[in-house]
C-alpha cells in the first residue's frame, strides 16, 4: 500500500481529493486522461468545481454515453456515481427528489413495487439520472410520454462559480431548457424532481411480429400508434425485397405482476475478438433471430425490465465488439422523409457491411423540451459499428444522408459528428451558447464532445 | 428475510463505509442512527434509507473530539433506539482521519488530532455508551480497525499506530462487558474504495464499500474478536507479519 499525497497541484484551499483517470465512453473507442473527483457529499461538488485552477471540466455519471459527451481529456471530471441518494418521494404526485447519481435502476428497485417507473425509461437502466437529464433520453414511450426533460419538476445546478441555482419552466426557464439535454454544459446537476410514472403492475404485456421490409415497418409503427410502448429491432444486413425487415414489439401493462426475475445476470468475461465479429457471423445471428419469432406472431407477459432493459442482463456487453469499441449512430429523420432516408442510411451501411446485431427503429411523437434535446416527431434509427479504419468516413457519410434529410444525430450516442452539421441539425445551438455564456462566462464546463462540436 | 429488530448506530456516519453498511443493514430491515458532524448532509442519506428501505433513520449530531459531550450524545441515542419500539442498540465505529505519514510528520498537530480522533474519541464515545449497551442487556459493537495496525510500516505508521491503540482498546472493552452481553468485532479492514483511498494510487485488493459492507455485515452477526476484511487480508497479514524485520526493513511498504 502507498500512503503518498497525489503529485498535482490542482486544490488549492480546499482538500478536494482528485485522482488521475482515464474515462470511456460506453462505445471503448479510446480513454480520454483526466483528474477525477468523486464527492460524497453535496458540498464537495462545488469545492471541486471552484479548485480546478483554470482547467475545464464536465460531470461524468455512469459512463454510458457512448460517445465522448462526458469525456474530459486533458481537464477534470467529477464523477457523481457517489451522490446517488434520494431525498424525498410524494407518493401523492409521484414526485422523486434524487441526486444526480441515483440510477433508473434504484429507481425501479425502490419504486416499481410501489406501482411507478421511472417517466422515459432509455435502454439501459445502469444510466444516471443526471446524466439522463442532460441527454434528455428518451424510452420506447416517447411516442406518448416525450423525454425524460418533460417530466423534470425543477433541477439544482451548480454553476462555475460554486454557487447553486434552482431551474423550472419558471425560474430562469432558458437555463432549464439549456440544461434539459445540454450535454453537461452549463453546469452540474446536484438534485432532481422527477415526476414518476403510475403504472398498474410491474409486468407488462409484449407483442412481437416479424415485419417483412422498410415500408410495411413505417406503416406498422404508425398502425401502433396508440400503443403504450413501442420500439422495434432491425437486421441492418437484410438488403434487397428484405431492406429494413425486423421485429416490431409493442407493449401494455398487464393488470397483474409477476414474480420478479432472479438477479443474476450473465457477463462478457472478455472482449470478443475481431475475427468472430464478421459480416456472416452477424448477418447468420440476424436472420436466426428474425425467424425466432413466429410468422403469427407472439404474445408474452414480462417484468417491465425484461422489455425495457433487454441488454441489462449482460453486463459489459460492450465488450462484444472487442477491444477496439464501436460507433453508435442515432438518427432522427422527420416523418415526411423517414421512407427516402432511411432506405438510404441503410443501403449506405449495407454496402459498408458495417452494421451488426443492435439496430433499433422507433416512431418518434414529440419534440423535447432542451435546446439540445434529440427528439423530434419522426423515426429514429440506430446502430452498433464495431470501429474499423474506415469507420469514421462512413459516420461522415451518414451523418450527410442525415442532413439532406432533415434529420439530427443523438449527441448521448455520438463520437463523429461535424462543427457544421452539430450548427444545422440543432437550430436552437445559438440561444443555448448564449444562456451558456451567461451562466459560465469563462467557460469552465466543457468537453471532448464540446470541443469536437466547436462549442467550446 | 425475518425483519431484523435492531437500531444500528453508525459513529461517522457520514464516511464511505458507514454509508455502505447503513445501506446493508436497512435493507435487512435494521433502523439507523446516522451520527456526525455534518448533520445537514447526514439527514440527507437518512432520508435516502427511509425511501429505500422503508425504515426509521434519523441523524444525529455526533464529533468524536467534543470528549465532554459524549455522555449526553449517549443518552440521546438510548433515547432515540427506544422510540424506534425498544429495539437493541448496536454500534458501528466508522470514523476515523487518515492524513499521510508526510503530512503527519510535517504537521504535528495533524497528527495529535489523528490520534485524538481515531484513539481517544473512539475511546471516549465507546466508553459513554458502555452503560447503555448493558442497560438493555448487551449489544454488538462493530469497529473498524485497519491492516494497517498490525504491523507497522513506513508509509503509515503514525495511522497504523492509532488503529493498533484501538485494537488492544476493544480488546479490553470486549472482555469488561462481555458478561453483561456486550460482543465485540474488529474489523481488520484492507483498502476499501472509498473517500479516503480515492486520492492514493491504485491499491492491492481493494473492496467495493458495498462488497465489505456486506462481509461486514454478515460477520457481525455471528463473530466476535477480530476478523479481517476482504477475508484474503488474512492469509496477506500473516505473511507480511511473518516476515523478519532485516527483511522488512528494507522493503518500502
Amino acid at each position: 500500500m502507498n500512503l503518498v499525497l497525489p503529485r498535482l497541484n490542482l486544490h488549492a484551499a480546499s482538500d478536494v481529493a482528485w485522482r488521475s483517470v482515464a474515462l470511456r465512453g460506453w462505445g471503448r473507442l479510446g480513454s480520454a486522461p483526466c483528474q477525477a473527483a468523486r464527492p460524497e457529499r453535496l458540498r464537495e461538488v462545488a469545492d471541486a468545481v471552484t479548485s480546478i485552477n483554470g482547467r475545464n471540466i464536465i460531470a461524468h455519471g455512469a459512463g454510458r454515453s457512448y460517445g465522448d459527451a462526458a469525456l474530459n481529456g486533458g481537464g477534470a471530471a467529477v464523477l457523481t456515481a457517489r451522490l446517488d441518494r434520494m431525498l424525498g418521494f410524494d407518493a401523492a404526485t409521484g414526485v422523486l427528489v434524487a441526486e444526480p447519481g441515483v440510477t433508473f435502476a434504484d429507481v425501479i428497485r425502490v419504486f416499481l413495487p410501489q406501482g411507478f417507473l421511472p417517466p422515459t425509461p432509455p435502454g439501459t437502466a445502469f444510466a444516471t439520472l443526471g446524466g439522463a437529464v442532460a441527454n434528455d433520453v428518451h424510452g420506447k414511450n416517447q411516442h406518448v410520454a416525450g423525454c425524460l426533460g418533460d417530466h423534470v419538476a425543477w433541477l439544482d445546478l451548480l454553476l462555475a462559480d460554486g454557487s447553486t441555482r434552482r431551474l423550472s419552466p419558471t425560474q430562469d426557464a432558458p437555463a432549464f431548457h439549456a440544461t434539459i439535454g445540454g450535454i453537461g454544459l452549463t453546469g452540474i446537476i446536484t438534485a432532481m424532481a422527477l415526476r414518476l410514472l403510475r403504472v398498474p403492475s410491474n409486468a407488462m404485456r409484449v407483442r412481437r411480429r416479424r415485419v417483412g421490409g422498410l415500408d410495411e415497418y413505417l406503416d406498422a409503427f404508425r398502425a401502433a400508434r396508440g400503443a403504450t410502448w413501442s420500439v422495434g429491432w432491425v437486421d441492418a444486413l437484410a438488403g434487397g425485397a428484405a431492406l429494413g425487415r425486423g421485429v416490431l414489439e409493442t407493449a401494455e401493462h398487464a393488470a397483474e405482476s409477476v414474480a420478479i426475475p432472479a438477479a443474476g445476470t450473465r457477463s462478457m468475461p472478455f472482449d470478443v475478438p475481431g475475427l468472430l465479429l464478421n459480416p456472416l457471423s452477424i448477418r447468420a445471428f440476424n436472420a436466426a433471430y428474425w425467424r425466432r419469432v413466429p410468422a403469427r406472431g407472439e404474445e408474452r407477459t414480462v417484468h417491465a425490465n425484461r422489455f425495457l432493459f433487454p441488454l441489462d442482463g449482460i453486463g459489459g456487453w460492450n465488450r462484444l465488439y472487442g477491444a477496439r469499441g464501436f460507433h453508435q449512430f442515432q438518427c432522427v429523420l422527420p416523418e415526411a422523409e423517414a421512407p427516402r432516408g432511411l432506405r438510404r442510411l441503410l443501403e449506405e451501411v449495407g454496402r459498408a457491411g458495417a452494421a451488426s446485431f443492435l439496430a433499433v427503429l422507433k416512431w418518434m411523437g414529440r419534440p423535447g423540451l432542451g435546446m439540445l434535446s434529440f427528439a423530434q416527431p419522426g423515426f429514429t434509427l440506430a446502430l452498433d459499428m464495431p470501429a474499423r479504419p474506415d469507420s469514421r468516413a462512413l459516420l461522415l457519410r451518414l451523418e450527410r444522408i442525415t442532413r439532406d434529410h432533415g434529420g439530427r444525430l443523438y449527441l448521448a450516442k455520438d463520437s463523429a459528428l461535424s462543427p457544421q452539421g452539430m450548427a444545422e441539425m440543432y437550430p436552437r445551438l445559438e440561444a443555448f451558447q448564449q444562456v451558456r455564456a451567461r451562466l459560465d462566462p469563462r467557460g469552465r464546463f466543457s468537453s471532448d464532445m464540446s470541443r469536437r462540436l466547436g462549442l467550446g | 428475510m425475518p425483519a431484523v429488530t435492531e437500531t444500528w448506530l453508525v459513529l461517522g456516519g457520514g464516511s464511505t463505509i458507514g454509508r455502505a453498511f447503513a445501506q446493508r443493514a436497512a435493507a435487512a430491515g435494521a433502523a439507523v442512527l446516522l451520527a456526525g458532524r455534518d448533520v445537514a448532509e447526514l439527514e440527507r442519506s437518512a432520508a435516502d434509507l427511509r425511501l429505500r428501505h422503508g425504515v426509521p433513520a434519523t441523524s444525529v449530531l455526533f464529533d468524536a473530539l467534543e470528549l465532554e459531550a459524549h455522555r449526553g450524545f449517549a443518552r440521546a441515542c438510548a433515547t432515540l433506539a427506544q422510540g424506534n419500539g425498544h429495539r437493541q442498540l448496536n454500534l458501528l465505529l466508522a470514523f476515523g482521519i487518515m492524513p499521510s505519514q508526510a503530512e503527519c510528520e510535517a504537521d504535528p498537530l495533524l497528527a495529535r488530532r489523528m490520534v485524538e480522533t481515531n484513539v481517544t474519541g473512539a475511546a471516549s464515545v465507546l466508553t459513554a455508551l458502555a452503560p447503555v449497551l448493558r442497560g438493555q442487556g448487551g449489544g454488538v459493537v462493530v469497529a473498524l480497525g485497519s491492516v494497517a495496525g498490525e504491523r507497522g510500516r513506513p508509509r503509515n505508521h503514525l495511522y497504523g499506530a492509532t488503529k493498533a491503540a484501538l485494537a488492544v482498546f476493544l480488546q479490553g472493552y470486549a472482555a469488561r462487558h462481555a458478561r453483561h452481553g456486550v460482543r465485540v468485532l474488529n474489523l481488520l479492514a484492507g483498502p476499501v474504495d472509498t473517500a479516503l483511498t480515492w486520492p492514493l494510487p491504485r491499491l492491492p485488493f481493494i473492496a467495493s464499500p458495498a462488497a465489505f459492507a456486506a462481509q461486514a455485515w454478515c460477520q457481525a452477526r455471528r463473530r466476535s474478536g477480530q476478523v479481517h476484511l476482504p477475508r484474503i487480508w488474512a492469509p496477506v497479514m500473516a505473511a507480511i507479519r511473518a516476515v523478519p524485520d532485516r527483511v522488512f526493513n528494507r522493503l518500502d511498504l
